[in-house]
């Protein structure tokens, strides 16, 4: 094998929002093995959310990530709900289901405007994220805000969505249908698309296995699993839906997954709009007094995978424990089946194609003494080490 | 007027930089080049160095790690520069203030120019934060 050569990517790269380090070694174009370092948005929010009160953790958590920013909350409080047990109102589930479902339709826009940005078609981000923004506004007269909802609540959600609101969502919503039937055709019936996504970044369904990845990266690759209709919560088992895989696990693949999710969403949302007229306005919120010392866990489907939420509390008002799990944290490893074997340039759509969130995946690394059990963590530290090893050499050898 | 709003009258163009942030700030900083908002119309773009640019768009808190990346970011970049403060979280920290890994907020750690609060702020907050500094007497 030839020399091998770095490619860096990162951390401030045209190519990513985020700060995030990639090192492509190559040989000639040819991606030989992709290394990942993370670290750099972390925002120690676990121990954040510890110093706040059971309410206040909602809006700690919808600040991980901007983009998904209700599926923390979602799993959140199906974790926080599930130790004192609280049944919620069944308004408030639709309501829930509502805004979960709408921001997949947004997100699900966004990776598509992104993804025709990587590969050089710039008129499909414009419309992707042209057609976004009724949905953005939507939100804004649902919830208050374009992003970062602030929705839910122990016991239920904040607001209520009027007669007058659901028919606007319902006008947006057919509006959004016609879109993507439009995005669809543009996408399906483009030979270089075809061309360019084909058996590009395969990931078999071994693969996916091997990293435990979820949500459309799983299901892109005939991995037929999905919080939603796995474990039920919130109004998803009241209605009827249906879960979207494809078989090839490639770029393509995903990109058929997420473009045909977004139809499922569209009905999700249309028959709760439809059930929220049998159930009583104002009916949305039940008050849960306190949380007793257990322990709650909760997960929800994000649009890019499931999203894991572990709680323990003490009887205090604010959990002692909070553990987050986000599903970028397992589909990012697979860029090491999907990249490598594959030129650089089908590197940066590859790596799109999981819809990679770095900031719900943020880790710290400790670095720790295995004999003392201290940990280490500065480069001084980490410099002392390596000198005192030298010198333990040293007297060994007797030099 | 200052030497800063003179250099500043044509068409800028936009770095940005995430110091630490939860992404809402940057699609939105985004948002603002796609047609609902359209800033390219004004002649404004996003450009992918520092090196090409006239503005700074900082969003985020500063996290421990990115630290020297920012100051060595905003070495890198032509001077004079016009530094903004996207979000609470880069004006004051905003609900991250308490972390540990929180080395902000960015105005201690490199000069700003203007600043944009809001969580995250709405690309129109983001457009008007822009003009009033260009309009600053
Ligand atoms: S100000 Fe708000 S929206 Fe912006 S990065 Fe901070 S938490 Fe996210």
């Amino acid at each position: 094998m030839g020399k091998k050569t770095l490619v860096p990517l990162g951390p401030y790269h045209p190519l990513l929002e985020e700060p995030e380090f990639f090192k492509l070694y190559c040989d000639g174009e040819i991606v030989k093995e992709v290394i990942w370092e993370t670290g750099y948005n972390h925002r120690g929010i676990e121990k954040l959310c510890q110093s706040k009160t059971f309410e206040q953790v909602f809006y700690v958590v919808e600040r991980i990530c901007g983009i998904c920013s209700t599926s923390h909350p979602f799993a959140y409080a199906n974790a926080v709900e599930s130790i004192p047990g609280v049944e919620i109102p069944e308004r408030a589930k639709y309501i829930r289901s509502i805004v979960g479902e709408l921001e997949r339709v947004h997100s699900h826009l966004l990776w598509v405007g992104l993804a025709g940005h990587f590969l050089g078609y710039n008129t499909v981000f414009m419309w992707a994220w042209k057609y976004r923004e009724p949905v953005l506004d939507m939100f804004e007269i649902i919830t208050g805000n374009r992003n970062s909802y602030a929705m839910f609540t122990i016991g239920g959600v904040r607001r209520d969505i009027s007669p007058e609101q659901a028919a606007q969502l319902l006008k947006v919503l057919d509006e959004v249908e016609r879109k993507t039937t439009l995005l669809v055709g543009a996408v399906m019936d483009d030979p270089v698309i075809h061309a360019r996504l084909k058996g590009v970044g395969i990931l078999t369904a071994e693969d996916i296995h091997d990293f435990g990845a979820v949500g459309p990266t799983a299901r892109a690759s005939g991995v037929d699993i999905d919080v939603r209709r796995d474990d039920p919560y919130a109004a998803y088992d009241m209605i009827d839906w249906k879960v979207i895989t494809a078989n090839d696990g490639d770029v393509f693949a995903k990109a058929e997954v997420r473009l045909l999710e977004m139809y499922e969403s569209i009905s999700i949302i249309k028959q709760c709009l439809e059930a929220l007229k049998k159930t009583e306005a104002g009916d949305i919120k039940v008050k849960v007094k306190e949380i007793p010392p257990g322990i709650g866990i909760g997960h929800a489907e994000a649009p890019r995978g499931e999203v894991f939420h572990f709680v323990k509390s003490d009887g205090g008002n604010s959990p002692v424990r909070h553990k987050i799990r986000a599903p970028s944290f397992t589909c990012i490893p697979t860029f090491r089946r999907s990249c490598v074997g594959g030129t650089i340039s089908d590197a940066a759509i590859a790596t799109a194609a999981v819809d990679p969130c770095y900031c719900c995946t943020e880790r710290m690394s400790h670095v720790y003494d295995y004999t003392t059990g201290k940990h280490i963590m500065s480069a001084a530290e980490l410099i002392k080490l390596s000198q005192e090893k030298t010198k333990n050499l040293k007297a060994k050898l007797k030099v | 007027m200052g030497f800063k709003e003179k250099c500043f009258k044509k068409s800028l163009w936009v770095f940005h930089m995430s110091a630490g942030s939860c992404n809402n700030c940057d699609i939105e900083i985004l948002d603002c080049l796609t047609p609902k908002f359209d800033i390219e119309r004004f002649g404004m773009k996003l450009v992918g160095s520092i090196r090409h640019a006239d503005v700074l768009l900082v969003t985020g808190i500063v996290t421990r790690k990115l630290l020297p990346r920012i100051k060595e970011v905003y070495d890198q970049a032509p001077k004079p520069i016009v530094v903004i403060a996207i979000g609470a979280c880069a004006c004051t920290g905003g609900m991250f203030k308490d972390s540990y890994t929180f080395k902000g907020p960015l105005d201690t750690v490199i000069p700003v120019d203007a600043y944009v609060p809001g969580c995250p702020p709405k690309p129109e907050a983001m457009l008007a934060g822009v003009v009033k500094f260009l309009n600053k007497k």
